[in-house]
């Protein structure tokens, strides 16, 4: 409890310290622009099994608060943005703490420079995120891999006449989190931050570089990166003396691509990324496919997207993820409405073996400030040899609330 | 001697009508030309937008937007949309790069993700945010979206105005044809638009007002109201604090730019 005790201090402290600074950027500077905001989630999630590990419960009511606040001067030459999170959960390790976002900003007319903790996305298919890597994976927060834990970077954006250029200097890694004893979604074992070994002697502080460049030539969109550094995904070496797995951060080289082209109402969509360490062979991964909307189809803006992509990854069964030779296919549905109400529904299916992930999210807004969400994945049949395996009784389906302040 | 005489006056008549029909074209595309020359030189602009939607039975809901133009001549203008509220949507923002030919390039921004997205702007026909105004109704005006047909000069709320009659090029428009009232004395600025659908049906009734001019050439109304007869539900646009010349550049309209249009 004692680091929630710590983090809730820090944010007081940041805060207190912040506030004479930002009043006195108001007395000096008529541009100044300030904003603060909250949301409050409240989740219901019933896991439809009992858990196959001891202490796992199956009903977990939990809440979370985010804040973010915002401040820029100089007409937004110079910015700083702060969001933290926090989630209250019955199992001790997904209640969490995380500075998202922390960082200031300087905007030029053909640069930007930004140090801090910062959140960076990159890609363009939606069941895989293969490119995505300079923050690491919240991992406890949420299923899809899609919530990110903030990672401190110097992260400079350069426009040219042929595109942006990112360059990124990321001097400290952050551990991925797994769930606790009283936790869904784990392996049999608890995994705790010193059950991994460094491959570099500089462990967390090992400093990782990356570079992207990305631009939008008519119909395409294309981003091509590369990595060096801490990977955020471990690698599980099997350990055969103790019948269990060694874990282990590598020293990574990554090279990515992401692509995309819009003709008319297709999105034709390419991820892939390769990548080198002394502790695995070369992974190669591949995500490709096609999103094709239906727009307007009944006069009153409800639009039919069909999303389907294929998932290869070259480490077969010993892919994280269980997209080795799998097959995303996804119905979309927006109705449009002045309650943005819009639905996915999608499965991924394992093309030689039996597993199959279905998963549903939905969501609606509820007058002005508050929105109701539905998610539900369902883990059928998942192949005894995949890793997924292990999580084979953790279905679950979810009721969120979420009330913005 | 009298099947010649009759094909010589059909002769005629088919000629003169289409002497007429192509002068009438030809007029109505002069008066879209002179209505966009009038407005040229306006360079870049900011303006805030509080958007209300009203359903049929009369309940209201509100968003804030904020929209930055540049102006190009050579191609379409770019743009960039900024959602204030409502509070999930806070933040959220889109890059639009109209082409006077051909479809629109479109990114979108979604900030709890930090996402942008190449998204198809195919779909133009579909409702904005859930409100009366389809995209195609909000987006950049350029003269080579329709053909024109003039019809007849009108006096609309004391105004002397032509009304022209004008149809999308792209057939992915969901109007069949657009009546429109340009405000002849007053640097042909558009007083009402008339939309009717595919079924030739009407639609819809945007009317705008409030109008200003600034810079002493450009009008701007501050009001657009737009009325769906088949739905009976409205959508009104309220345009506030009009920022001309604020000196906005190609830098402005980039990846980087949508990503911090949100704060």
């Amino acid at each position: 409890m004692n680091t929630y005790k710590n983090c809730i201090l820090l944010i007081l402290s940041l805060t207190t310290l912040l506030s004479p600074l930002t009043a006195q950027l108001d007395a000096q500077d008529p541009k100044l622009y300030q904003d603060l905001n909250l949301e409050i989630i409240g989740d219901y999630r019933y896991y439809f099994n009992e858990g196959a590990y001891e202490g796992q419960l199956q009903h977990y009511p939990s809440l979370a608060v985010e804040q973010d606040y915002y401040v820029e001067w100089e007409d937004g030459v110079h910015s700083i943005r702060f969001t933290t999170f926090f989630r209250l959960d019955r199992d001790r390790q997904r209640t969490h703490f995380d500075v998202r976002e922390l960082y200031w900003q300087w905007v030029k007319q053909d640069w930007e420079l930004s140090v801090g903790m910062k959140k960076i996305f990159w890609g363009v298919t939606e069941s895989a995120h293969l490119v995505d890597i300079i923050n690491q994976t919240d991992q406890v927060e949420s299923f899809d891999g899609e919530a990110k834990l903030g990672q401190p970077m110097v992260h400079f954006s350069y426009l040219t006449t042929f595109g942006i250029l990112d360059f990124f200097l990321l001097p400290y890694f952050r551990e991925r989190q797994f769930p606790g004893q009283k936790g869904r979604l784990r392996p049999p074992f608890l995994v705790r931050d010193e059950d991994f070994r460094y491959e570099s002697n500089a462990e967390r502080w090992h400093p990782d570089l990356a570079l992207r460049w990305s631009n939008s030539l008519g119909i395409f969109d294309i981003g091509l990166s590369y990595f060096y550094g801490t990977g955020r995904e471990p690698v599980f070496l099997p350990d055969a003396e103790n019948a269990s797995f060694d874990l282990v951060y590598p020293i990574n080289h990554q090279v990515g691509l992401d692509l995309q082209a819009t003709t008319g109402p297709v999105l034709w969509k390419l991820e892939s990324m390769w990548r080198e360490n002394d502790l695995q062979d070369p992974v190669v991964a591949v995500a490709a496919g096609f999103e094709y909307t239906f727009g307007n189809i009944n006069g009153r803006g409800l639009d039919i997207g069909l999303v389907t992509e294929y998932l290869y990854d070259n480490r077969d069964a010993l892919a994280l993820t269980g997209q080795d030779n799998d097959l995303f296919t996804g119905l979309r549905l927006a109705l449009n409405d002045a309650q943005s109400t819009s639905l996915l529904f999608g499965g991924i299916f394992d093309l030689e073996r039996s597993s199959r992930l279905l998963s549903l999210e939905a969501s609606r807004r509820i007058g002005e400030s508050w929105k109701v969400e539905l998610e539900a994945r369902i883990l059928d049949n998942i192949a005894e040899e995949e890793f997924l395996a292990l999580f084979q009784e953790d279905s679950f389906a979810q009721f969120r609330l979420i009330k913005y302040f | 001697m009298k099947t010649k005489r009759i094909i010589w006056v059909a002769f005629f008549a088919v000629l003169a009508t289409s002497i007429f029909a192509q002068s009438s074209a030809q007029k109505g595309k002069d008066i879209a030309i002179t209505a966009d020359k009038a407005d040229q030189g306006f360079e870049s602009l900011i303006v805030d937008l509080t958007m209300t939607l009203k359903n049929k039975n009369g309940q209201t809901s509100t968003r804030y937007l904020k929209n930055e133009t540049l102006e190009l001549t050579a191609d379409g203008d770019k743009s960039l949309i900024v959602f204030n509220s409502p509070r999930d949507v806070k933040g959220t923002a889109t890059l639009t790069f109209t082409h006077k030919s051909g479809p629109d390039d479109q990114w979108l921004y979604l900030p709890a993700v930090k996402r942008v997205k190449r998204i198809s702007s195919d779909n133009k026909s579909g409702p904005f945010m859930g409100s009366e105004f389809a995209y195609e109704d909000l987006s950049s005006q350029e003269v080579e979206k329709y053909t024109y047909n003039f019809l007849k000069e009108e006096s609309y709320n004391g105004s002397s105005t032509y009304l022209v009659e004008r149809k999308p090029v792209d057939p992915k428009s969901g109007y069949a044809r657009q009546l429109v009232w340009y405000n002849k004395d007053k640097g042909y600025r558009l007083e009402k638009i008339e939309f009717y659908d595919r079924k030739n049906a009407l639609l819809k009734t945007l009317t705008y007002s409030g109008y200003q001019i600034y810079l002493n050439k450009h009008w701007r109304a501050a009001n657009f109201k737009m009325v769906n007869h088949q739905t009976g539900k409205e959508t009104v646009l309220e345009f506030t604090n009009y920022q001309f010349g604020v000196g906005l550049t190609d830098n402005d309209f980039t990846q980087n730019s949508l990503k911090r249009a949100g704060r």
